[in-house]
């Protein structure tokens, strides 16, 4: 499959993502019925250690509550863990963001606060580059009469409880103009089913976005998240098959990595 | 390695504080200066640099830039990183030309396109020769990379590492007791500690040798690289 030299070596990357709330790693179906699923320090350096690529932290409880990120637990990472770490929820300024670089965040996962205020990416662009900017993109497939010209898809917020009338595909296609330099996608009807990505909605996003898009939402099996990265996805993450150890990361980049270009981490714990 | 105290040169751009995690979680005891003759009396420096050339270019231009030579003619080893790699060589051509501090001879140019940029993520690095910045290390490993822009033009025997995003530039390159990477190793998990791992333990060899190696210095032509 990669018979000539490619231009780059650049890897498709495996990120575990670790949903927080009150400093605990949860997991719902859904955004619901959330089960504890231990420390965010421990569970980061355990998937570095099997070789993650990046490390996604959503804190989950700061939009809804309205309170800051705490960072208490984004600095013990960061003392730990030494691969690129994505801080999202509650970041609603520059000097939110500003706070989360200084305890160790690499990149800034940004959601509610964008729809809010779209001026918000270019400001954090701007002040910290794009490279730190991630638009976090939650979107639910349009039904009945809004689906009857075909596939849609509205972006909705708050961990998936607020519709915002906006398209998603045109919100991703806003938010990298304004600067954002990745775009983290969930499809909510997928997240925590496992039963696979929306690869509709990946592959009309990968179509249009310059920059990586991370397919989020439904991963269950090795086959689903090859799908994704065949469907033109630069990352795919995943949390229910990491938490549950269906799979280690180690044997996910296994498998991925006879057909795409994966870091196989030498001596990763499996 | 242990103990070792390295001196992080700061420029004030640009958010260092992971790359002084990642020393101290090493061993090491970091001091985070600009001032002159804390550089000067340094026997292992890191120069990073996150953003731009021109800004840290700029803060280094005068006293810490002399102090820097200075502490290299005193037998200090340095380690450059990032844009802090970038520094180290003749000149920069991000947003017109701008010279460097001409440790390490060659040009910082733009990759090309056809790829994207910026180059972000992980990609492999093969090793073209031996140094002790390399001991452990395989041509399996991978770094992590956040630039748009690399050293070009570099004569082959200091290349150490090559990549490939769009061209095959120099990763790693060292020179006498001068070295410097353009993917960041405090980012770069296992592969990338166990590489500021061998720079300590390299640094630390050399102070405590004194004399282990004349400072082949960076206006040497014909030194070689130490370890070999």
């Amino acid at each position: 499959m990669r018979a000539t030299i490619e231009p780059t070596g650049l890897t498709r990357r495996i990120i575990p993502c670790l949903d927080v709330a009150a400093g605990r790693v949860v997991k719902g179906v859904q955004f619901k019925n959330l089960t504890d699923h231990g420390d965010p320090t421990e569970a980061a350096a355990r998937y570095a250690a099997e070789g993650a690529d990046e490390i996604v932290f959503l804190d989950i409880t700061a939009a809804p509550e309205r309170r800051d990120t705490d960072l208490d637990w984004v600095r013990r990472t960061a003392e730990q863990v030494f691969i690129p770490l994505s801080v999202g929820g509650g970041v609603r300024s520059v000097d939110d963001g500003r706070k989360l670089l200084l305890a160790g965040a690499d990149k800034l996962g940004i959601n509610t606060a964008a729809v809010a205020e779209p001026e918000l990416l270019t400001r954090l662009a701007e002040r910290f580059g794009s490279q730190c900017v991630v638009l976090s993109v939650d979107a639910k497939r349009r039904e009945g009469d809004a689906a009857a010209n075909g596939p849609g898809w509205e972006v909705v917020t708050h961990g998936g409880r607020t519709p915002t009338g906006l398209d998603a595909l045109e919100w991703i296609g806003e938010g990298i103009e304004r600067g954002a330099g990745e775009i983290l996608l969930t499809s909510i009807d997928s997240d925590g089913t496992q039963a696979g990505y929306d690869l509709e909605l990946l592959r009309r996003a990968s179509a249009l976005s310059p920059v990586p898009v991370i397919a989020s939402g439904g991963a269950g099996t090795l086959e689903h998240l090859a799908d994704a990265l065949e469907t033109g996805a630069a990352a795919v993450l995943a949390a229910s098959i990491f938490h549950q150890e269906t799979y280690s990361v180690g044997a996910v980049k296994e498998y991925l990595g006879r057909r795409y270009p994966i870091r196989i981490q030498t001596g990763a714990s499996r | 390695m242990t103990g070792t105290a390295a001196t992080v040169i700061d420029a004030g751009v640009g958010n260092i504080g992971n790359l002084v995690r990642a020393l101290r979680h090493l061993g090491a005891e970091v001091e985070i200066t600009c001032d002159p003759e804390t550089i000067r009396a340094s026997r292992c420096l890191v120069l990073p640099g996150v953003g731009a050339f021109r800004p840290p270019r700029e803060v280094l231009r005068g006293a810490p830039e002399e102090a820097i030579r200075s502490a290299l003619d005193g037998g200090a080893t340095l380690l450059g990183i990032c844009i802090g790699y970038q520094l180290l060589f003749d000149s920069s051509e991000e947003f017109g030309t701008t010279d460097g501090l001409a440790l390490l001879p060659g040009g910082v140019t733009e990759l090309p396109g056809g790829v994207p940029l910026p180059h972000i993520g992980w990609n492999r690095v093969f090793a073209v020769r031996d140094h002790p910045l390399l001991a452990g290390s395989t041509n399996d490993d991978h770094y992590y990379f956040v630039h748009s822009f690399a050293p070009q033009d570099v004569p082959e025997e200091w290349v150490l590492g090559r990549c490939r995003h769009g061209r095959s530039f120099p990763a790693i390159t060292g020179r006498g007791r001068i070295a410097g990477t353009q993917f960041h190793p405090e980012k770069s998990g296992a592969a990338g500690l166990r590489l500021l791992g061998n720079y300590l333990a390299w640094a630390g060899d050399l102070a405590a040798g004194a004399d282990g190696g004349a400072p082949e210095g960076h206006g040497g032509t014909h030194a070689t690289a130490a370890g070999h």
